[in-house]
């Protein structure tokens, strides 16, 4: 069995459209989150939203690759170029490498919506345009980096809701492990925009706190009203401990532990039992002791049956005041299909930089949360083992532990 | 519409949405040879047609379209 490790990063989120932004955004507590004045008339119930400036890629990509990438495709080009960089990957190492893909991603509905919209009115599906396919697939993400980094391996989307990122990492991780890939681009992908998010706003699950955008999501406190929608993308490159030590890539961390379940239960309400199985599962994976875990990044939405459950969960699997726990949402926003991938990153950085970043807008920890070791202002630590939750609709659950 | 307006109309957004050289825009230039417009690209241009002109094409229409000459006599046919 191969070791497998993180040798690059990236990340385009709304606390920072880089590492180095991101890391500064996490120590001192700063939250994305923001009003998106478009959703009141449109018919949301809140407007409350993670916001990300579209970049711009005309001089980066051809006419022919931009036409076909659509908004989630484009964070995620954009963190992948960074987390290539980092991983010290260029163009030649990819054609003369093996290096497949496997991104989390649940959605593209801009693209489908603005496609329809033009059949509708044009009674013609030639006037769609050539791209609106490729911009329309759940896949499109992977489809259009393969095709624009030419990449020979593992090529395909995972989708499992809010989980779909960290899945993308555990399956990346087992395909190394096994042999079967040296390098695997991994992530999570999330557009942000009124017609992605409408179906589940109107499930009344949001934070309704418009008069303070930055203190709407606030994970296990006692007064959190819901969570707030955000996105990006954040990238990742695995790889196998031979390869990178074979092409003296840096080697960030290693990946030990990837435990998965599914409630079989609610489509929406978590339970304690699955997301407390996956931890376990990654923990005898790890094969470590739950007290060798440091720092749990809480999947935690700021919903307050998903909150509470968690909590049970790891109080369950790590007693009372266990590792430090923090909701790295509380700043993010929940980053939905990306989220697995983004939390991972951001733990990273932390324990790359010694310190627990804050669970900010936590004033009173609610029943359940109160036995947890909550990290409510920035923890100056070091530490070099984290386990990242993340779970989604349908009850699927993603638990990975990292270490240093 | 006249013929010198078409080709204008066209020249522009060949080089500004389909990015092709402008020093390779010439009635003798080969759409695909050298102006490198593929299968995908043809889709667009009947999109690009459309909105600049009003006039739906179909890909019979481009049967015999080979240079860009020829593309610019299809587009005035179909407006006459």
């Amino acid at each position: 069995m191969n070791r497998v490790v993180i040798t690059g990063m990236g990340i385009y989120s709304c606390i920072g459209k880089n590492l180095e932004e991101v890391k500064n955004s996490l120590y001192e507590g700063k939250s994305g989150i923001k009003i998106d004045e478009e959703r009141i008339p449109f018919g949301y119930r809140s407007p409350l939203t993670g916001m990300v400036e579209r970049p711009n890629l005309k001089s980066d990509l051809s006419r022919r690759q931009r036409v076909s990438l659509g908004e989630e495709g484009e964070y995620a080009y954009v963190a992948t170029i960074e987390a290539l960089k980092n991983a010290k990957i260029d163009q030649d190492y990819i054609d003369a490498n093996e290096v497949g893909i496997l991104y989390g991603n649940d959605s593209t509905a801009q693209s489908v919506i603005e496609s329809i919209d033009t059949i509708r009115e044009k009674k013609d599906t030639t006037l769609v345009g050539s791209g609106a396919i490729f911009k329309g697939m759940n896949s499109s993400v992977t489809m259009n980096l393969s095709t624009i980094f030419r990449l020979t391996g593992i090529n395909f989307t995972i989708s499992a809701a809010c989980a779909s990122g960290s899945h993308s990492i555990g399956m990346a991780y087992q395909l190394i492990k096994s042999g079967l890939q040296d390098c695997v681009i991994c992530g999570g992908a999330q557009e942000i925009n009124k017609l992605a998010m409408g179906s589940f706003d109107g499930l009344g699950v949001f934070s309704l706190n418009t008069e303070n955008p930055e203190q709407a999501s606030r994970p296990f406190d006692s007064s959190r009203d819901g969570l707030v929608p955000s996105g990006g993308a954040a990238t990742l490159i695995l790889e196998s401990y031979d390869s990178a030590v074979k092409r003296g890539a840096p080697i960030l961390g290693e990946i030990i532990g990837y435990g998965f379940s599914s409630n079989g239960d609610h489509i929406s309400t978590p339970n304690v039992e699955g997301p407390s199985r996956a931890m376990l599962k990654a923990i005898k994976q790890a094969n470590i002791n739950p007290s060798d875990i440091f720092y749990v990044n809480a999947h935690a939405t700021s919903t307050p049956v998903g909150d509470a459950n968690e909590a049970r969960a790891i109080v369950n699997v790590f007693g009372e005041n266990g590792p430090y726990v923090s909701s790295t949402k509380s700043m993010t926003g929940h980053e939905c299909w990306m989220a697995g991938a983004s939390e991972v990153i951001y733990s990273m950085l932390m324990m790359h930089h010694d310190f627990i970043a804050p669970n900010i807008n936590l004033k009173q920890p609610d029943e359940a949360a109160s036995k947890l070791n909550l990290v409510s202002k920035t923890l100056d630590k070091k530490f070099d083992v984290f386990l990242s939750n993340s779970f989604g609709f349908g009850g699927t659950n993603s638990a990975l532990i990292i270490k240093k | 519409m006249v013929k010198e307006v078409i080709i204008e109309k066209i020249n522009d957004f060949l080089i500004d949405e389909f990015e092709v050289e402008q020093d390779d825009i010439a009635p003798e230039a080969n759409l695909k040879d050298t102006l490198e417009l593929d299968s995908l690209d043809f889709v667009d241009l009947v999109v690009a047609v459309e909105s600049n002109f009003g006039v739906k094409l179909v890909g019979e229409d481009f049967v015999n379209v080979k240079t860009l000459q020829d593309f610019y006599d299809l587009i005035e046919n179909k407006l006459s």
